[in-house]
């Protein structure tokens, strides 16, 4: 990322949507500088949650919210790909699958019998994959939700041309930062602070709350560690495997602690939802 | 998109914009008769209602909070309430106090958003926001300001305005100090303020001459307005307890859309929302919003969906009413939350969500391990309704060009504010003239 965009005049951006909650393209709709500013500094060329108005690509930059789980969408994001000059992920769903990966773990077909009385009506996969398995990916922020601050930061590095400043160590320097009391030292409260991304201020454990890991695993997390010392406040496996298996699932470094311990927590009786007649 | 000529075309919006999630329209007329609208919703389905089995149920209102970013609130109270009413337990004024307030912020910061941001474009023959925002910049600035203070009050009450994560089963982590809820109150008294000239200038607008029949859903909360709580009345007669409710709202699952299509019994669409609870509970409004009422021509039910955007307007006064008085009496619970003891039981609770009604239903095992969730969202509950209205736009717009009848059927669709990541769990619009 050496060259500039601010060489070509206004450049565009494009936001996009696959599996998600909308949650982090909301982050875009909040401010009310930043908003009015953007729409200055770039051309919002395709935003559907925002505007009617599409302009054809190619796009200076594409932000990317929401995991593949269509055939449809398989297809949709390489054309997003191929139409972008940077392409950036926003969200946990995104960067790692999000909480809907939950199905790559459950036998196949079983969710949508849950939840649909006719899942041959549906297209949809067994399985929920980031952004990156599928096409090449300039820069993800992490987050379920993104942090604006972070969001705005990197959409500033790329008009600038420089290397966005985002953090990727754990929660716990936040912790320290804002001066919270350690929750797994003090308080013996299961969290995953010390193996989770930075980004978000350390918020839950500022309310005496345990982080359940919204922001996914930090670089070079020792999770395995971490469960032992969980197991040792007499943290029961289920509740261990919930914790790493749940927003970020299918994250690498989570994905191996909740399987493992997720083969030790009794499955569930599945319970297909009962069927009425379509509607003609 | 145009096909064919005036009497017989096809039109279709594929991905109608300024709504929440995504989803298309297809309308095809015949001889110059509407033959057939499907609001297509092709969200992709995420499966919370299976992924939430198993669990426990503490996990319930942070896991189905990430059903929706634009209503996180709506899903957690919905959730906690269930889970209260499956282990019998009711939590104490304050606390409920508390959780108004968050709601409050809430409603304030999605109905600034659809009102500015998603709505009102359309009045003022805009693109979006930001067109409006070159026309128009001082309503627009009171717009974000709107959203902006609604936000405060999410992250002073809940930690974050988006997936807030303060909320739990029985109550909250951490109880806001007196000084974080008393710096609301400036904040809240301005946005009081936005709001009442919101209305104004929302009841300038120009609103095509129709009124519908509807049959409005919408919950009655003893004391108030409903927002957090409350059971199930309709506008022709029904009062019913969350469970009748359940029992009574059909789902059906149908080809075209990845939500549920809701009816009472099988047979009667409805319609939930702002439209629903100001028909059927105006006189709860506090004196400001009834007054803002009537100044912008509201008296009594309305039936003109083109006119929400007001209706919600009079919403947000009352919200930022409703929380100032709530920051103003504030007084901090004794608890941050009840203790709650696991059950095997069924609980179900309905909560009034910026779009409308929102019912969470869970068995629970004797360790208070999910075992069956029910979610039924506002939207696939509107979705008839939603395509009722297509049917009278199209008829009444043949008149129209495709490209105009194309943007009135989708301000039809944004009349409701749907979400569409909720129902699916929204829009292009094909229109065929065949």
């Amino acid at each position: 990322m050496s060259d500039t965009l601010v060489t070509t005049n206004r450049p565009t951006l494009a936001v996009w949507k696959f599996a998600s909650c909308d949650g982090c393209q909301l982050s875009l709709l909040d401010g009310v500088d930043e908003l009015l500013t953007l729409a200055k500094a770039v051309r919002i060329a395709h935003f559907t949650e925002m505007s009617r108005a599409s302009v054809d690509g190619p796009y200076d930059i594409s932000l990317v919210e929401g995991s593949i789980t269509t055939a449809q969408d398989f297809e949709r994001i390489k054309d997003v790909r191929a139409n972008s000059r940077y392409l950036v992920t926003i969200g946990a769903c995104a960067a790692t699958g999000g909480i809907q990966a939950l199905r790559n773990f459950a036998a196949p077909g079983e969710y949508a019998g849950i939840v649909y009385a006719h899942p041959e009506y549906l297209d949809s996969l067994d399985s929920s994959t980031p952004i990156s398995s599928h096409v090449r990916v300039d820069y993800e922020l992490h987050g379920c939700p993104i942090d604006r601050g972070q969001l705005l930061e990197v959409l500033l590095a790329l008009l600038a041309g420089r290397r966005p400043v985002i953090a990727s160590h754990s929660v716990c320097r936040e912790c320290k930062a804002r001066g919270t009391v350690c929750l797994l030292v003090s308080g013996e409260t299961p969290c995953l602070g010390p193996v989770t991304r930075a980004g978000c201020g350390g918020l839950c454990p500022s309310i005496g709350r345990g982080c359940f890991g919204c922001f996914g695993p930090s670089e070079s997390a020792n999770c395995a560690s971490l469960v032992t010392r969980l197991k040792g406040l007499g943290t029961p496996d289920a509740t261990v495997a919930h914790l790493f298996g749940t927003f970020n699932t299918a994250a690498s470094g989570f994905v191996e602690q909740a399987q493992s311990l997720r083969v030790a927590v009794a499955s569930p009786e599945i319970r297909p939802r009962e069927r009425t007649e379509p509607r003609p | 998109m145009t096909h064919g000529a005036r009497t017989n075309r096809t039109i279709s919006a594929e991905g109608i914009s300024r709504v929440e999630g995504e989803g298309s329209l297809r309308v095809r007329v015949q001889d110059g008769q509407v033959i057939d609208v499907a609001l297509d919703i092709f969200e992709p389905p995420r499966y919370f209602e299976a992924l939430l089995v198993g669990r426990h149920f503490s996990e319930a209102p942070d896991i189905t909070a990430r059903i929706c970013g634009i209503c996180p609130v709506a899903y957690q109270m919905s959730a906690c309430l269930a889970m209260e009413d499956a282990c019998d337990v009711v939590i104490d004024e304050r606390i409920a106090a508390l959780r108004r307030l968050l709601y409050c912020g809430e409603w304030i910061q999605s109905h600034a958003l659809h009102i500015y941001l998603l709505h009102a474009p359309d009045f003022l023959g805009c693109a979006d926001a930001v067109a409006l925002a070159e026309l128009d910049p001082a309503s627009v600035t009171r717009g974000l300001e709107l959203k902006r203070t609604g936000n405060l009050v999410m992250r002073t009450v809940g930690g974050r305005a988006v997936h807030p994560v303060n909320v739990r089963v029985g109550g909250f982590y951490r109880v806001p100090d007196v000084a974080s809820i008393n710096a609301l109150a400036e904040p809240l008294r301005n946005a009081r303020d936005a709001a009442l000239r919101t209305v104004e200038w929302v009841s300038g607008f120009e609103f095509p001459d129709v009124t519908n029949e509807y049959r409005f859903v919408a919950l009655d909360q003893p004391g108030g307005y409903a927002i957090d709580g409350g059971n199930p009345a309709s506008s022709d007669g029904l009062a019913l307890s969350p469970a009748q409710f359940a029992e009574i709202a059909v789902e059906e699952h149908v080809a075209r859309s990845t939500a549920l299509q809701a009816t009472l019994g099988g047979v009667h669409r409805y319609l939930t929302g702002p439209l629903a609870r100001f028909a059927l509970n105006a006189e709860r409004l506090p004196a400001i919003a009834r007054e803002a009422a009537s100044a912008a021509g509201l008296e009594g039910p309305c039936g003109n969906p083109f006119r929400s955007i007001v209706v919600r307007a009079v919403e947000l006064v009352f919200a930022c009413d409703e929380a100032l008085r709530l920051v103003e009496q504030y007084e901090p619970p004794n608890q941050p939350a009840v203790e709650v003891i696991a059950r095997r039981a069924t609980g179900t609770a309905a909560t009034e969500a910026p779009r409308g009604l929102l019912l969470h239903q869970y068995d629970l095992d004797d360790e208070g391990i999910i075992r069956r969730a029910r979610i039924m969202p506002p939207t696939s509950q509107n979705q008839l309704s939603i395509e009722d209205d297509l049917r009278r736009v199209v008829e009444s717009g043949l008149a129209l060009d495709d490209d105009e009848l194309q943007w009135r059927c989708e301000q039809a669709v944004r009349n409701h504010d749907p979400c569409i990541s909720c129902a699916a769990h929204f829009l292009d619009l094909t229109v065929e003239r065949s």
